[in-house]
């Protein structure tokens, strides 16, 4: 009679007559529901993650709805922010959100592309990774530190050597002077997209250095051979090698800074107030709900608030999108190619 | 001729010292903040800081409700969020080599990863604490297990994706259903790394200050009901700094200094057990 467990037991094979196994002396169990349990266990989570997005999309509608129905498309324009009257608009958080993270775009994608040629093609070999951890490390201080930092250290010195030089030397441009006009009280839009910049320099880094890795060795090495500087290596050949994955890195970055929360808090200000001058204080999205959100008066400032979250929500998930499209699609190019 | 070789070469000079430039201005803020964070916060510190109370304004305290309260929801978060975060890492690397559930699944995940904290506050001051009607230490644990969830989940995969396909086909071909073959020999085999990714996803919620405003909120006194408001570091030192005393700025700097020098002290250590283990 064969073993009851046939599949488990290894088969008996007939060597002289005799038989070699069955030595072992517990069969081990099967648990044959097991498979398909864990297998669908794990199908569950994973389509939980998946669709965390979309629930987050549902639930802004939802509790959103007061505002969204009572204000539709105009609340995008308008700038009008009072929870006397109930009447809300985006227009200045928007604008805030949008201005002070194209500063940090502004300074950070240069620093971050120098850094990042630096770490590939410069730095000695035994200074790359202590070098790239310490900039990595920048991610890893919490916002709010940046913030406490930033308004207690970074701001007060700001305002007493920089501005003051800033309002002098640019204030009196004809057009381009409007973005530095005002007194220089250190917080402000100015400020906050210096901060941003700082904090999204690791991740724009991060990306920018992996992609320049990829760029095959052949390539480079023609380049040089054919008389090429280091400079012109990377303008010419590494940077359009890599350009989408460079522009994958920088959205990324953007997609940081336009949600970032308490850095910003602590030193744009939170006034509700629209300025051409980047030394004015001013409010973001983010910044708009850290403050007031807790403090809300009524349903319609709530619901409001809600809708700016939503808005937020859609503008970094459609960068943050494009940003995973177009690495995605490098990453794609790369495999055809080996 | 010469005057073009002289040209290349002075303009290569000048943007590798540009280059080498913007390192230093990295370095730079990272030294600075870091120097001020020393300065202020060890003269914070104090055995007051461990053993008191969050304080009103004018009087002594410290920040012992707030260390227990971000301790707690910190677990709690990490407790939740791990486990969901490793399944479903592990259908993406194991289960979801054909379908669309699990390139869907990752691209939604890079995207989650990155997404505004305080948006995951929102979320969860929605479905839950609007609902239950009060700002609970649960909502915090949450709001922060959701962002637990995608570090997890993508080093996880990473890290399944790593171990070699020969490893899976030896234990399959000595006989071991596909489940046993996932727990004994792949997580085996990746343990350094989803080890690495849970620190880095404690180290991430450690600091996060945006999705507990509107779900823990914050509690002065001592409580370990996490169904009740709860103290916690990060908005301590929020409502701490953004205050005009000067006792409370000195609590912010010394809650400020605890939570940068374990969020540092929890990065580089899962570095090191990220590199023995490979």
């Amino acid at each position: 009679m064969p073993p009851r467990d046939a599949a488990v037991i290894a088969p008996s094979f007939e060597i002289s007559g005799q038989t070699t196994y069955n030595r072992r002396p517990t069969p081990a169990k099967r648990l044959p529901w097991m498979d398909s349990f864990f297998k669908h266990l794990t199908r569950f989570f994973a389509f939980f993650v998946f669709s965390i997005l979309a629930a987050i999309l549902v639930s802004l509608v939802f509790h959103g709805q007061l505002a969204l129905s009572k204000f539709g498309f105009g609340f995008l324009f308008d700038p009008e922010w009072n929870p006397v009257t109930q009447e809300f608009g985006a227009l200045i958080p928007i604008y805030g959100t949008l201005v002070s993270s194209a500063i940090a775009m502004v300074i950070g994608i240069p620093v971050s592309f120098g850094i990042a040629l630096f770490l590939t093609e410069l730095s000695p070999v035994w200074l790359k990774r202590p070098l790239g951890t310490a900039i990595e490390m920048l991610a890893a201080i919490p916002s709010i530190i940046y913030g406490m930092w930033g308004l207690f250290v970074f701001a007060p010195l700001f305002a007493e050597y920089v501005q003051p030089a800033l309002i002098k030397t640019f204030g009196a441009l004809p057009i381009f002077g409007m973005l530095f006009k005002g007194p220089a009280m250190g917080i402000g839009m100015l400020t906050a997209g210096i901060i941003l910049a700082i904090m999204v320099i690791p991740f724009i880094t991060a990306v920018m250095r992996d992609v320049f890795e990829l760029v095959p060795p052949l390539l480079k090495e023609s380049a040089y051979g054919l008389g090429a500087t280091t400079w012109e290596v990377v303008w010419t050949v590494v940077l359009p090698y890599t350009k989408i994955g460079v522009v994958g890195g920088v959205m990324l970055g953007l997609g940081r800074a336009l949600g970032e929360t308490m850095a910003v808090t602590f030193v744009i200000g939170n006034a509700h107030r629209l300025s051409t001058s980047l030394l004015a204080p001013g409010n973001s999205i983010a910044s708009s709900l850290a403050n007031e959100f807790t403090e809300a008066v009524g349903d319609m400032h709530s619901s409001a608030l809600i809708e700016l979250g939503l808005i937020l929500f859609l503008i970094t998930t459609i960068v943050l999108a494009l940003s995973k499209l177009l690495l995605l699609q490098l990453a794609k190019q790369e495999g055809r190619q080996t | 001729m010469n005057k073009i070789y002289q040209r290349r070469r002075r303009v290569n000079v000048m943007m590798l010292c540009i280059s080498g430039a913007t390192m230093a201005f990295g370095l730079f803020w990272l030294a600075w903040i870091l120097t001020t964070l020393l300065h202020e916060g060890f003269s914070a510190l104090s055995l007051t800081l461990f053993t008191q109370t969050t304080p009103p304004p004018g009087s002594d305290g410290g920040l012992l409700n707030a260390i227990v309260g971000s301790l707690l929801m910190v677990t709690m978060a990490t407790l939740i969020g791990t486990p969901v975060g490793i399944l479903a890492g592990t259908y993406l690397a194991e289960f979801g080599r054909r379908g669309w559930l699990a390139p869907a699944t990752r691209f939604i995940n890079d995207i989650l990863l990155s997404a505004p904290s305080i948006v995951i506050g929102l979320f969860i001051y929605s479905v839950y604490v609007a609902q239950v009607g009060h700002f609970a230490g649960w909502g915090g644990a949450l709001a922060l297990s959701l962002i637990v969830i995608p570090v997890v989940v993508r080093t996880t995969d990473d890290m399944l994706k790593l171990v070699p396909d020969s490893l899976r086909e030896a234990a399959v071909a000595l006989g071991a259903p596909t489940w046993k073959m996932i727990v004994f020999v792949s997580y085996r085999a990746a343990k350094a790394g989803i080890t690495t990714g849970i620190l880095l996803a404690v180290a991430r919620i450690s600091g996060e200050t945006a999705p507990l405003l509107f779900t823990a909120l914050n509690n002065q006194f001592w409580s370990l009901n996490m169904n009740q408001p709860m103290a916690n570091l990060p908005v301590v030192i929020f409502q701490f700094a953004m205050s005009p005393y000067p006792d409370w700025h000195r609590l912010a700097w010394g809650g400020a200094i605890l939570i940068t020098l374990s969020v540092l002290g929890l990065n580089i250590l899962a570095r090191t057990l990220f590199r023995r283990g490979n």
